[in-house]
């Protein structure tokens, strides 16, 4: 490993520590006196129907999935734009191409009306 | 390269913590463990000390933007120990795992989102020389941490046994994700112009500020960066009046803290990154290279002091928006994000792709600045002017609607073709 | 033993062990964590292999998109979080016989690597004292790696068919998910 993710690697070992420390000592400090009226669901005072783990729409998933689509698009990008004093201009085009070809698969949601909130 | 508060030290005021360092510990190997070690709690005590601060400042700058005086009792006239209060108030409370909680998701959720917001901390150069580690792919390792981060949202939402920290965890989720695209795409462009990844680059390419070549970049940076920090206009994650609290609505005490805390690292990250990628870092006017009496490198000294009142004069920014600006509906939130914003950084990166190449290489760094800037603009005319002209048809196809705006779904339903219509 | 092969012990067996969990675990959300805590350590993989870009993608990619579009699909489907279904089935046969051909064609493809290794190794042996033009080269992998995605002899048709995959799983996936463009239009 190279010295720079050594850096990075202490440090997501030891970071648990810092959100650990304040939690466990209102962990000892608090009071403790449990009762089932205390743990009740928080719902505005009503009591809870049904399961909470309730269907979802379709929605949140068409957001996701564009989502990943341009994710995947920047990990591309990034290494392109980082080499670019050495590219030529067929490169650039072939960039651009990839980058129209990704805004149509937007463009093709957004006529679908898949990018509507319901 | 890993954290220089060592050499820091050194070039400062002449301490040299190297060498003790070497004749305790011996190895070199060990010497490097050492100090990364100490920058790592250096980086993380700060980052939580800090929020101490924020938060004060936060409530004492909005309660004078709305004409009230704020926090003024405990710890003097200006009220600066409220916060210290507050925290010893959240030790002292109970802690409570509500009844069917999935356990594992509901304890582990505030611990990932505190790391998460601590660990790109790693990639933020402070001064020359002081940063965690100045990786070669620094912005996309702050990308990658803080997209990998919207899971402690889920797992929220999920462990919580409660609809609407579900519900909240779900919507936010969808804030996040759909903020994260133009904020990939608004970072491409410093990138770009800097032809690297890495955070302590960017800086040193800043001869001219990014935001006066690129300001639609900032912008737009700065619109995404507010909504996945969750803060007004954008700050669905918490809308008290419709889903009580959002995600963490089951959470409290110091669990609760570890959210809010988050948050505030997260902002304030956010106003350093953007100083750091748009308003030249600690970068001002060749101050960072002054030497006095021969090598007291005080240049070092002031360009800490540079980057924190930039990146205070950006946090400050955060609030006054927040001071000014009401909620966004959810709907309207991802319609702006999808149909606006992304379209306009594909625009944004496409053109500014083109014409670094078009430019001739010789032209010098200000005529190049200036083309680049020009093209900004003429950007975002082009896309205030379509968005004026989409809202007015709107208006004026749904003039009823809006005026009564009782049945909102239909209401929307209706924009919704007309906007469609218009992409036709 | 050294530092790094610590490191990689306690990694792998994280990696293997979460993977485990993975298909044992019979709630779905709790399965979905455990792959994300895979996704984790392969990134974690990564790294010890100085491939940082590939870790942070894997991050961004891996975690931050497919495993949040996992659980938003769990989520979509009705009932699936709370089943308490045993986690084995009656195509143990034939997973088995997949899984040993799947073994074997990886072991063959890492037998591969191995005869072509010590040549790597030796090659960069040669290159240790760093001559001036081998040095930026060395240190922006990641500038290379761009570099490669459109240069015409290296990689970018691969990209190019990558962006149209894209572009097609995407509207696959809208036809799939969003029947209803139809129905609203009448």
């Amino acid at each position: 490993m190279s010295q720079e993710w050594q850096f990075i690697a202490i440090f997501i070992v030891l970071s648990p520590i810092f959100p650990a420390a304040p939690v466990i000592l209102n962990h000892l400090l608090g009071p403790r006196k449990p009762n089932p009226i205390k743990q009740q669901t928080y719902e505005c005072g009503i009591e809870t129907v049904g399961d909470s783990w309730v269907q979802f729409k379709v929605q949140y998933y068409i957001y996701a999935l564009v989502f990943v689509i341009f994710d995947i698009e920047a990990v591309f990008l990034f290494p392109i734009a980082s080499a670019y004093d050495q590219l030529g201009l067929f490169a650039i085009i072939e960039t651009v191409i990839f980058v129209v070809l990704l805004a149509m698969g937007l463009a093709y949601a957004w006529g679908r009306g898949a990018l509507e909130w319901i | 390269m890993s954290f220089n508060i060592v050499e820091f030290l050194k070039s400062l005021v002449g301490l040299n913590v190297s060498e003790y360092l070497k004749t305790v510990v011996g190895d070199q190997a060990w010497v490097n463990f050492v100090s990364d070690v100490l920058g790592v709690v250096i980086i993380s005590t700060f980052c939580l000390l800090i929020v101490i601060f924020l938060i004060w400042l936060e409530r004492k700058v909005i309660a004078r933007m709305q004409d009230r005086i704020g926090p003024n009792r405990v710890g003097g006239r200006y009220g600066l120990l409220q916060t210290v209060a507050d925290v010893i108030k959240l030790l002292i409370k109970e802690d409570i795992t509500p009844a069917g909680a999935d356990k594992v998701a509901y304890w582990l959720a505030p611990f990932l989102t505190v790391i998460a917001a601590l660990l790109i901390w790693a990639v933020m150069p402070f001064a020359p020389g002081v940063i965690g580690v100045d990786l070669d792919i620094g912005v996309f390792y702050v990308l990658a941490i803080s997209s990998a981060s919207v899971v402690a949202l889920l797992l929220a939402g999920w462990g919580s046994n409660n609809k609407y920290a579900l519900l909240g965890a779900f919507r936010s989720v969808a804030q996040l994700v759909s903020y994260e695209v133009p904020m990939i795409l608004a970072l491409l462009v410093p990138i770009l112009l800097a032809r690297s990844m890495s955070t302590v680059d960017i800086v040193r390419a800043q001869t001219v500020p990014f935001i006066f070549v690129v300001p639609l970049a900032a912008v737009i940076f700065l619109i995404s960066a507010l909504a996945e920090t969750g803060r007004t206009p954008f700050d669905l994650l918490e809308a008290e009046s419709e889903i009580v609290s959002g995600f963490h609505v089951e959470y409290g005490g110091m669990k609760f803290g570890m959210f809010f805390l988050a948050e505030f690292v997260n902002t304030l990250f956010m106003s350093g990154f953007f100083a750091t990628m748009f308003l030249g870092g600690y970068r001002f006017f060749g101050l960072e290279n002054l030497v006095v009496g021969g090598d007291w490198a005080i240049g070092r000294l002031l360009s800490l002091v540079v980057f924190f009142v930039k990146m205070f004069a950006v946090y400050f920014v955060f609030i006054w928006i927040r001071g000014t600006w009401p909620r966004v509906r959810v709907d309207q939130i991802l319609n702006f994000n999808w149909k606006f914003l992304v379209p306009l950084s594909l625009a944004l990166i496409l053109t500014i792709a083109v014409l670094d190449k078009v430019i001739p290489a010789d032209a010098g760094i200000y005529a190049r600045s200036s083309i680049l800037l020009l093209a900004n603009l003429l950007l975002a005319m082009i896309a205030i002017e379509i968005m004026r002209t989409v809202a007015r048809r709107k208006r004026k196809g749904s003039s009823v609607d809006a005026v009564l705006d009782v049945n909102e779904v239909e209401h929307h339903t209706h924009d919704a073709h007309h906007e469609v219509a218009a992409a036709h | 033993m050294t530092t790094d092969q610590v490191i990689f012990i306690i990694l792998s067996v994280f990696t293997l062990g979460t993977a485990l969990l993975v298909v044992t675990l019979r709630n779905l959300f709790h399965a979905a964590l455990a792959l994300m805590a895979t996704f984790l350590g392969v990134a974690g993989l990564y790294v010890m292999l100085d491939a940082g870009f590939l870790a942070a993608a894997q991050l961004l990619v891996y975690i931050g998109a497919i495993s949040i579009l996992l659980i938003f699909a769990i989520m979509m489907t009705r009932r699936l979080m709370n089943t308490t279904e045993s986690a084995f089935n009656s195509q143990g046969g034939a997973s088995l016989v997949t899984a040993v051909i799947g073994f074997l064609v990886i072991a063959w493809a890492v037998s591969q690597f191995s005869r072509v290794l010590p040549q790597v190794v030796q090659k960069q042996v040669d290159m240790k004292p760093m001559s001036p033009d081998v040095i930026p080269y060395i240190q922006s992998s990641v500038a290379a790696m761009g570099q490669a995605f459109v240069d015409p002899n290296g990689f970018v048709l691969p990209f190019e068919i990558a962006s149209v995959l894209l572009l097609a799983g995407l509207i696959g996936a809208i036809i799939v998910a969003w029947p209803k463009a139809e129905d609203e239009e009448s």
